[in-house]
């Protein structure tokens, strides 16, 4: 039989076609999204009606009424709410802030030395690392908070740890250097000394490609960051002596301190997160094979070269992703403030939640700002992964 | 004198076996160089000033047994007498005191399921079944109301079978919502793949605790008038969205690890989408990340905790409860190191369990 005998061939039913149906499923699913959505809304615009709450973030600019323990920006009860917001918001990002860098100190350390030679050391690491992950974090502060509370001294019979430095119920109170003017530029300076310190760096980068040296990179730029600062500092006549805080019958005078809320914060997410930290590193620095610091040492690189030219390069790249993920956790975790007082931007939120009723507008406002945390450190760190990220041709 | 030694006079008279191997042992994990060796002694010091106070705190000065509070004032060790008054409120919150033997047995079912489910040789078709029965009869045990047990109201729930159930229930249910997100995420058809990426973006980008927010606050919003839904069950449905995001990316881990020659030899036998999913894909992707999933498993089981913030009386919140009696107080160290221990005794043995099973199913 030819083949022309047999005509087009047959073709299946619309309904069966392959295109067709993605389009209907897909138009199904955005169908039921939408539905979902406007059922949604539409219950939640009645209940609203019902209780008669405006909907709207017009509530931001009313009169909050309520104090705040500690925050970096000056803040009073007759202040807005969208002031305690951004009050808020600036207590999670310093505590995130400096856990951040407690976790991956500690952290860092514990996981070279669950790799230790020393067969105690590790067994200690170990030991460390299996006991903080496996109790929730919740507890940690929880414990944290009531030790400090509850086990320390009162302020009145404190312990000095060292000189000027008090630990009692009431917090960490230290010494800070005599107040200045010049104090509150000096941050700018030290922006402005990183940026000269990212030239140079650019700069030897360049030369190192034309000339095959490779210039000092560490103490010069230590030095770059540091001289602006330190120039204006000395330059304006800012006094070097230290103001030492002093009881006063029920207070201290001068010094700074540290509440107890954000003690026990600081202290449960960096140990927890230290030891998912220090799993971490170990994990990366186990994936380097051993024949490259044994080619790095057979080229004739000394053991501190073999380290921080080989070995460290090739495990960041294995721990970056993970530490990334750690550090978004530790910043997340750090919402748990509100279980123990610290005034973070759930509990702001939290108590402005209950005093207006926006329950819609505020919990939006955490999700919000917590995805737009999560998304920029993962964009600013994909960007970065992309450019340790090993080339192969 | 021994032979080996006899033979060549300049040796030293040897050692046992066991002492040179001691020797041996000492020198290459302590004593090796003098940075190691500074490291040992630097080790031994930090244990000698730690151990000895936990170890007078925990047993040599401990108060034990049925006691007053007023025996443990002033003692400078454990109060485990506390634990002797509170431990029914710890284990159980505020179920009705004779009726404790009811989350207890529910405990102790649903300790015994997850045992039984950990033996890979049991892993039958009768496992889901022995499961479903023993969620059901748990329920049956703490609801009441049948066969002659009296109702309790969840309101009452407490402790550790709260915290179980929980995570155990949260996980259940997060599984199949998880799976379609996974099918989702990997979709060829881009709406599917935006919402799966969407929805799990969106969950892994917020804390735990504004899902718990959104549950007790804007679900009622969300709901028709006069509609309302028991706290327990928006918790619980919190925990499981939650969890659904995380268990989706573990899920779309194996999915990508499942050779493509999988999938198109699937195709090539004239299977469909859902039948090749079913019987080639996914059968061979979820055992690949059967060790992830238990890792999942151990996270929510502690993020189980963050329902004390939303007053579910979970066994955080229940200690917390034990804690805050006035003439208690003072003894929260021990409240909250007994807690530590239940959710570490758990914890461990599924990560211990976690790596046994990845080994096992590597060498297989």
């Amino acid at each position: 039989m030819a083949q022309g005998d047999l005509g087009p061939p047959p073709r299946a039913p619309l309904w069966r076609r392959r295109e067709v149906r993605a389009v209907l499923y897909q138009a199904l699913l955005l169908g039921a999204i939408l539905g979902l959505a406007a059922y949604l809304v539409a219950n939640t615009l009645d209940n609203l009606a019902a209780r008669s709450i405006r909907a709207g973030f017009d509530f931001l600019g009313q009169e909050a009424g309520f104090y705040i323990g500690e925050s970096l920006i000056r803040f009073e009860a007759s202040d807005t709410y969208l002031r305690a917001f951004v009050a808020g918001l600036l207590n999670t990002l310093r505590v995130a802030a400096l856990g951040i860098v407690a976790a991956t100190v500690l952290g860092t350390l514990i996981g070279i030395a669950r790799l230790s030679h020393n067969w105690l050391l590790s067994r200690i690491a170990t030991a460390y690392i299996e006991g903080m992950r496996n109790v929730p974090v919740l507890l940690q502060l929880f414990l944290w908070y009531s030790l400090i509370t509850g086990l320390l001294p009162l302020a009145s019979e404190a312990l000095e740890i060292v000189p000027g430095v008090f630990l009692s119920k009431s917090g960490l109170t230290y010494p800070v250097p005599e107040a200045h003017p010049i104090h509150r530029w000096l941050l700018a300076l030290l922006a402005i000394g990183a940026g000269a310190a990212a030239l140079y760096v650019a700069g030897a980068r360049r030369r190192q490609e034309r000339s095959g040296r490779r210039p000092p990179l560490l103490w010069p730029c230590g030095a770059i960051i540091a001289a602006p600062a330190a120039a204006a500092f000395v330059l304006s006549g800012a006094p070097l002596a230290l103001e030492m805080p002093e009881w006063r019958r029920f207070r201290y005078a001068g010094g700074d301190a540290l509440t107890p809320e954000f003690l026990a914060l600081l202290l449960g997410l960096g140990l927890y997160t230290a030891a998912f930290i220090a799993e971490v590193v170990r994990g990366g620095i186990q994936a380097v094979p051993a024949g490259q610091s044994e080619a790095a040492r057979s080229l004739g690189l000394r053991r501190g070269l073999v380290l921080r030219l080989i070995v460290l390069p090739q495990a960041l790249r294995v721990i970056l992703p993970p530490l990334t993920s750690q550090y978004l956790n530790l910043t997340k975790n750090s919402s748990l403030a509100v279980a123990i007082g610290y005034p973070d931007l759930v509990s702001i939120a939290n108590t402005s939640l209950n005093q207006t009723g926006q329950a819609i507008e505020c919990i939006a406002i955490i999700m919000a700002v917590y995805l737009a945390i999560s998304l920029t450190i993962s964009a600013l760190m994909n960007w970065y992964n992309r450019r340790i990220a090993l080339v192969e041709h | 004198m021994r032979p080996l030694a006899a033979e060549s006079g300049t040796h030293r008279p040897a050692l046992p076996r066991v002492l040179v191997q001691a020797r041996l042992w000492l020198w290459s994990n302590l004593f090796g160089s003098v940075g190691n060796t500074v490291l040992t002694l630097a080790a031994v010091a930090a244990l000698a000033a730690i151990v000895p106070p936990v170890f007078t705190w925990t047993l040599s000065n401990a108060v034990w047994g049925a006691q007053p509070a007023a025996a443990c004032a002033g003692i400078d060790g454990a109060c485990w007498a506390f634990l002797h008054e509170k431990h029914r409120l710890i284990l159980f919150g505020r179920y009705p005191f004779d009726e404790q033997w009811r989350p207890l047995a529910a405990t102790a079912l649903l300790i015994a399921l997850l045992a039984a489910s950990a033996i890979p040789q049991l892993w039958r078709r009768w496992l889901s079944a022995a499961w479903i029965s023993g969620l059901l009869a748990g329920g049956a045990l703490m609801w009441g109301g049948v066969f002659g047990l009296a109702a309790v109201p969840t309101k009452l729930w407490g402790g550790l079978p709260l915290t179980l159930m929980l995570s155990v229930v949260g996980i259940a249910l997060a599984f199949p919502f998880a799976l379609v997100l996974a099918l989702g995420r990997r979709s060829t058809l881009p709406m599917f793949r935006a919402a799966a990426v969407a929805y799990i973006e969106l969950i892994r980008g917020v804390p735990l605790i504004s899902l718990l927010f959104m549950a007790s606050f804007m679900l009622p919003l969300f709901l028709p008038g006069g509609v309302t839904v028991n706290e327990l069950l928006r918790a619980q449905v919190a925990i499981a969205l939650f969890t659904a995001a995380y268990l989706a990316e573990v899920i779309r881990g194996g999915l990508q690890g499942v050779p493509r020659g999988q999938y198109e030899a699937a195709q090539a036998l004239g299977l469909g989408y859902w039948r090749a999913m079913a019987f080639v894909v996914l059968p061979q992707a979820l055992r690949l990340v059967i060790p992830a999933m238990v890792n999942t498993f151990i996270g929510t089981f502690k993020d189980t905790s963050l329902v004390a913030i939303v007053s579910l009386t979970d066994l955080l919140l229940a200690t917390r409860q034990a804690i805050a009696d006035p003439l208690w107080r003072p003894y929260f160290l021990e409240g909250y190191v007994v807690i530590a221990l239940i959710y570490f005794g758990f914890c461990f043995s599924m990560s211990r369990y976690s790596v046994f099973l990845e080994r096992k199913l590597r060498t297989r």
